[in-house]
């Protein structure tokens, strides 16, 4: 067994063994042997990057086994760890293992950890499974994992009614997304006879493939753009963008670690690594790209603004992922792939960080997750406190921090690109970039400044244990330094032969040439949001409360998110369930078992009728013989 | 070979007939005695099947009625061979799970059971249409007694549904088949692929057969038969009626109508893709809305056949193969899941789902089976499901897009009323006391699901060794399927 499939397969080995003898081992043990398995993983991931991506190695091609094979259609399992792999590598394995250990302490008083940490470690061999994959198949395959394994920790709590019902609306949204998806996959076999990605991204680049195909009533429409578009589905459902979003917010009904892992770091980007993984495709269609941005962007704002009045700490977080994520989306699509990645790559840091300390600020509390009850935390649980602001600081764009590097060479690259998507995405970026720093602060106020607001459970906080401070702590060193060092990704051919730019998409090349003000520019949105959140949060804390009572249907439609749910619930939910009852009681029951039932009683009618005419009596007979014989004389004469 | 793995269990009903006195137990260990040799004698049929030749092998004749051209006449194919394995794989199972729930009667239950196992091999052997259709009816006789006097309250009702049902289409279907015989001058399944039917001829024809195989798969709006009969047949009898009575129907479109009557089914196209679609839409929204266990998983059997119709008859490798493999996953899955609701039933002795959940506290081992056999159902990557679904989606696309993407929305459905299910019967608290004094399942039980659950995921992760054996049927059958037989030269009605 190769190195690098040990990389996928030791997660599984951890899951199944903590998944099959989990009784077995207690608690403890299972957890450690999820964790040696990630363990492994991850020191081979790393030495993976150094091969690949530090030192200048070739990618690597695998094929492990033949999967399906019919007629002209065939498809492997395989590997394919180019530079963009490795970084998702690192990114997969590096995080996973510490969330691993930190719910050690996080899950210690959970009666269920082998069923968790398997759960756990089997979402992790999927990811793995779509990072490394060679294949449009074998990405589906990682792809659907993971969303088994979301809906798996989502509702790993399964006493409580509202976690299963978030755990299925995950599945369901993702699986209209993979709808798409799977249409995607299936015209570009239809384009290209095979599914294996350097075939068809070298057919897609000397241009082997019919230029228009029919699609339904629309004719002949761009192969391209119609393949591109079809894939953005899924990964608008995967990546919880603008009208697929729905699911990630309920999705925090799950432990708080699975919102780190899985619901931050990693699967929730799996969209944005599938649309930089098939720039070859994406960057043969314009409109695809437009698409793509456009949709980014408005996620980006749209998620920034409902972020602004929730009061769940886990929610707060939770819509910030969505708006970053319409970041790196809105980045792909000026062709900014580079930035795009590099951003997925800090945002795992500080937004694992952020989740992770939020769940540690849960932990102390008790489990209390509202924030209108904490405050003045920071003096209770200072280490907490302090890589949390670590975090909100690499979020938010303050120089020399993660996200100040990974935001800003989005924004630079979305002003670059000079069209009227990108100048929509940057304008609509700007925004965004105040609501963050807003958001982000407003719940750093509310947690861990002011007064307390319930003495209780304020004098009950306490700090968490090591094991769960340890990673908080990597994890901040990473939120603090991940730009520095990551920043080369953003440099033209970092990527060599993983991401394709069409000729003309240099907006990332033209970001590097951008004037001044463009690139300090989100430092100033960093400033104001700052001081209105000083201004509402600390200096009049009375402010939001009056605020929220003058523009109330404003505060209401935010607080609801923007009514998505009510209207999903209205147009698909309600008459789904209207349709099959009517179907079944009407459908069924009347009309096609009365018609059966109908010709049981029409046989039944005929027969009493027929029985009739056998009266018993000669005379009977004798009269309808006689009428025969006339009648049969009369046709034959 | 084949007359062996035929009547190999019919010898043990009658031996069980005949010698087994009162003894409950005899009549058990006999009938599973037999089954498993018949699963032994079917492996060595694989296991001396040339995966690589698209003939007919293990070929055995024997004059039986010359006079009318009526032969005895056995042999398996590609397309036949995984019906064989399915059905003396799932007998074996279903005669252990029936082990303690069945208790009165176990004789003559046992007796229908390998009778039943007994005409359904040799449906799936026969190359003789007089063979084949007295093996296809008379298999109906152990089934309706199976329901009728092994079933639930409203069985007599279900019984004679069924029976009334697929006896109706059946008599079209003999009329088919003796035109087809007396034109064509051979009752010979083989020979009747080469010999031309001119298009008006076909249409009748094709009619007359698919009034009995639509029955059967059951297609959209003939298919209520079917949650009657599930709800009111006993567990095993739910398993082999999903498991492999429905495969019968679509079975007979691909050896029948495909290629003898190649014109008329390439006609007909449009029409089937319409009715599946129906039935994937249409029983899928039905089953979101059910209330009994059994009612949903056989109405999610109707919208899963759909998927298979339309991969028969998209008319590509990808199509018929995925057609195939589903045919056997559903058998494996929906097999399962029925097996599943029989081992909460005999706890509780009820199906409502309203009456469960929180199951999963108390039955952890039981949670985890069916999580496995709910995602293949929904066709989760590296299940079974999925290799179908995939396949017959990509063919479907391929052949016509529009039929794919509604197709697709059976994918969304599907998830949500299974999860649905899942999550009330198995998730929340624990509610009444009845589910608080369950057991988790028997050794006995688990046994029962461990091969099913190996070809979930063998079939999920390495579905090679499967689609290899049917690939050279399938190709000669499109070879077949694509010629126009109704030429100048073909025979017409009159």
């Amino acid at each position: 067994m190769s190195k690098y499939l040990l990389i996928v397969l030791a997660p599984l080995f951890g899951s199944m063994i903590a998944g099959f003898f989990g009784r077995l081992l207690g608690n403890r043990l299972a957890s450690l042997v999820t964790i040696a398995g990630m363990s492994v993983s991850a020191l081979l991931a790393i030495i993976t990057f150094f091969e690949i991506a530090v030192g200048n190695g070739d990618p690597v091609r695998q094929e492990v086994w033949s999967w399906i094979v019919s007629g002209e259609f065939r498809v492997s399992f395989g590997l394919l760890i180019d530079r963009l792999t490795a970084v998702m590598l690192i990114v997969v394995s590096g995080i996973s293992t510490l969330i691993h250990i930190y719910s050690m302490g996080y899950m210690a008083e959970d009666p269920d950890q082998p069923r968790f940490f398997s759960y756990l470690s089997l979402f992790t061999f999927a990811m793995l499974m779509l990072v490394t994959g060679d294949s449009f198949l074998q990405l589906f395959f990682g792809w659907e994992g993971v969303g088994l394994a979301s809906y798996l920790l989502i509702g790993f709590w399964f006493k409580k009614e509202s976690a299963c019902n978030a755990a299925i609306k995950a599945f369901l949204v993702n699986r209209v997304g993979d709808f798409g998806f799977a249409l995607g996959i299936f015209t570009i076999y239809q384009v290209f006879h095979t599914l294996d990605y350097a075939t068809v991204f070298r057919m897609a680049g000397t241009g082997q493939y019919p230029q228009t195909v029919d699609f339904l009533f629309w004719g002949p429409v761009h192969t391209m753009t119609l393949i591109c578009l079809l894939l953005f589905i899924g990964a608008m459902g995967k990546s919880a963008q603008f009208i697929l979003h729905t699911w990630l917010p309920d999705a925090m009904e799950g432990p708080t670690p699975v919102s780190a892992l899985i619901h931050a770091a990693t699967m929730v980007t799996a969209g944005v690594f599938m649309v930089c993984r098939a720039s070859p495709l994406f960057e043969l269609s314009e409109t695809a790209l437009t698409v793509v941005t456009v949709i980014g962007a408005i996620t980006a704002f749209f998620a920034a603004t409902v972020g602004l009045v929730q009061n769940d700490i886990k929610r707060v977080i939770a819509y910030s992922t969505c708006s970053q994520l319409g970041y790196m989306f809105f980045a792909a699509g000026v062709s900014a792939y580079s930035a795009a990645i590099f951003h997925l790559m800090t945002h795992a840091f500080f937004k694992a960080l952020l989740f992770l300390s939020a769940g540690a600020v849960i932990h102390s509390m008790h489990h209390e997750q509202d924030m209108r009850k904490m405050g003045g935390l920071r003096k209770k649980i200072p280490i907490t406190y302090t890589v949390m602001m670590i975090g909100t600081l690499a979020l938010t764009g303050f120089p020399f921090l993660a996200g100040f590097y990974s935001k800003d060479a989005i924004l630079e690259a979305a002003y670059a690109a000079h069209s009227t998507a990108g100048t929509f995405a940057w304008t609509l970026g700007m925004i965004g970039a105040v609501l963050t720093t807003f958001y982000s602060f407003r719940l750093i106020f509310m947690t861990f400044h002011g007064r307390p607001a319930d003495h209780h459970s304020y004098d009950h906080a306490h700090e968490s244990p090591w094991v769960m401070l340890g990673p908080l702590m990597v994890l901040a060193v990473g939120a603090l330094f991940a730009g520095m060092l990551g920043e080369s990704m953003t440099h033209l051919g970092w990527f060599k032969s993983a991401i394709f730019l069409a000729p003309g998409h240099d907006a990332m090349e033209h970001a590097h040439h951008v004037s001044a003000w463009v690139k300090w520019s989100p430092f100033l949105m960093f400033l104001i949001g700052l001081g209105m959140a000083w201004l509402l949060y600390v200096r009049m804390p009375e402010l939001p409360g009056i605020i929220a009572g003058h523009y109330r249907a404003t505060h209401r439609f935010l607080l609801n998110a923007w009514y998505f749910d009510r209207l999903y619930d209205r147009l698909f939910v309600q008459p789904a369930k209207l349709i099959g009852e009517g179907l079944w009681l009407t459908g069924d029951a009347k009309i096609v078992d009365g018609c059966v039932n109908g010709v049981a009683n029409l046989c039944q009618r005929w027969a009493e009728q027929l029985r009739s005419l056998q009266t018993g009596y000669v005379y009977h007979y004798a009269f309808a013989m006689l009428i025969g014989v006339l009648v049969l004389m009369s046709l034959y004469t | 070979m084949l007359s062996l793995v035929t009547f190999l269990p019919l010898v043990g009903a009658l031996v069980i007939f005949f010698a087994v006195k009162e003894s409950a137990k005899l009549a058990r260990y006999l009938a599973l005695g037999t089954s498993l040799l018949t699963f032994l004698v079917s492996l060595q049929i694989l296991n001396g099947f040339d995966s690589a030749s698209a003939a007919f092998q293990f070929m055995e004749e024997a004059a039986w009625l010359p006079a009318y051209g009526i032969t005895y006449r056995m042999g398996v194919d590609g397309i036949s061979l995984p019906f064989v394995l399915l059905t003396a794989l799932l007998t074996p199972i279903c005669i252990l799970a029936s082990w303690e729930s069945i208790q009165t009667q176990v004789k003559g239950y046992m007796v229908a059971f390998l009778a039943l196992e007994s005409f359904v091999i040799g449906v799936f052997c026969a190359l003789d249409f007089i063979l084949f259709y007295i093996l296809w009816e008379a298999m109906l006789i152990p089934m309706f007694l199976l329901i009728g006097i092994w079933g639930g309250k409203n069985r007599v009702y279900a019984a004679y549904k069924f029976f009334l049902y697929t006896l109706g289409g059946s008599v079209l279907m003999l009329i088919a088949i003796l035109v087809m015989g007396f034109k064509g001058g051979t009752f010979s399944i083989p020979a009747l692929m080469g010999i031309p039917f001119s298009f008006g001829l076909q249409v009748w024809l094709f009619i007359g057969l698919f009034s009995s195989f639509a029955v059967k798969v059951p297609m959209w709006p003939v298919h209520t038969w079917l949650p009657d009969a599930h709800v009111e047949a006993p567990t095993a009898g739910s398993v082999i009626l999903a498991g492999i009575l429905l495969k019968m129907g679509a079975y007979g479109f691909l050896r029948f109508s495909l290629p003898i009557l190649p014109d008329a089914s390439r006609f007909f196209i449009p029409f089937i893709f319409g009715l599946s679609l129906v039935a994937i839409v249409y029983t899928a929204l039905v089953a979101l809305m059910q209330k009994d266990l059994k009612k949903l998983i056989a109405y999610s059997s109707v919208s899963h056949m759909g998927f298979v119709t339309i991969g028969l008859f998209a008319f590509n490798q990808q199509g018929i193969e995925g057609g195939i493999l589903q045919m056997v996953n559903h058998g494996v899955v929906s097999g399962g899941l029925f097996l599943l609701v029989g081992v909460i039933y005999d706890r509780m002795h009820t199906r409502e789902i309203a009456r469960f959940g929180g199951v999963a506290h108390r039955m952890p081992v039981y949670a985890v089976i069916f999580m496995v056999f709910t995602m293949a159902s929904v066709g989760l990557p590296g299940t079974n499901g999925f290799i179908g679904e995939f396949l017959i989606l990509l063919g479907a696309y391929l052949a016509n897009k529009g039929v794919a993407v509604v197709a697709a929305t059976g994918l969304v459905l599907g998830a949500a009323y299974m999860l649905w299910m899942f999550k009330k019967v198995l998730f929340g608290v624990v509610r009444s006391d009845e589910v608080a004094a369950l057991q988790d399942m028997s050794m006995r039980e688990i046994v029962l699901f461990i091969p099913l659950l190996v070809l979930v995921l063998w079939i999920g992760f390495y579905p090679a060794p499967f689609l290899k054996m049917m690939h050279a049927s399938v190709e000669q059958l499109l070879i077949q399927a694509n010629t126009i037989k109704a030429g100048s030269a073909a025979i017409a009605m009159f």
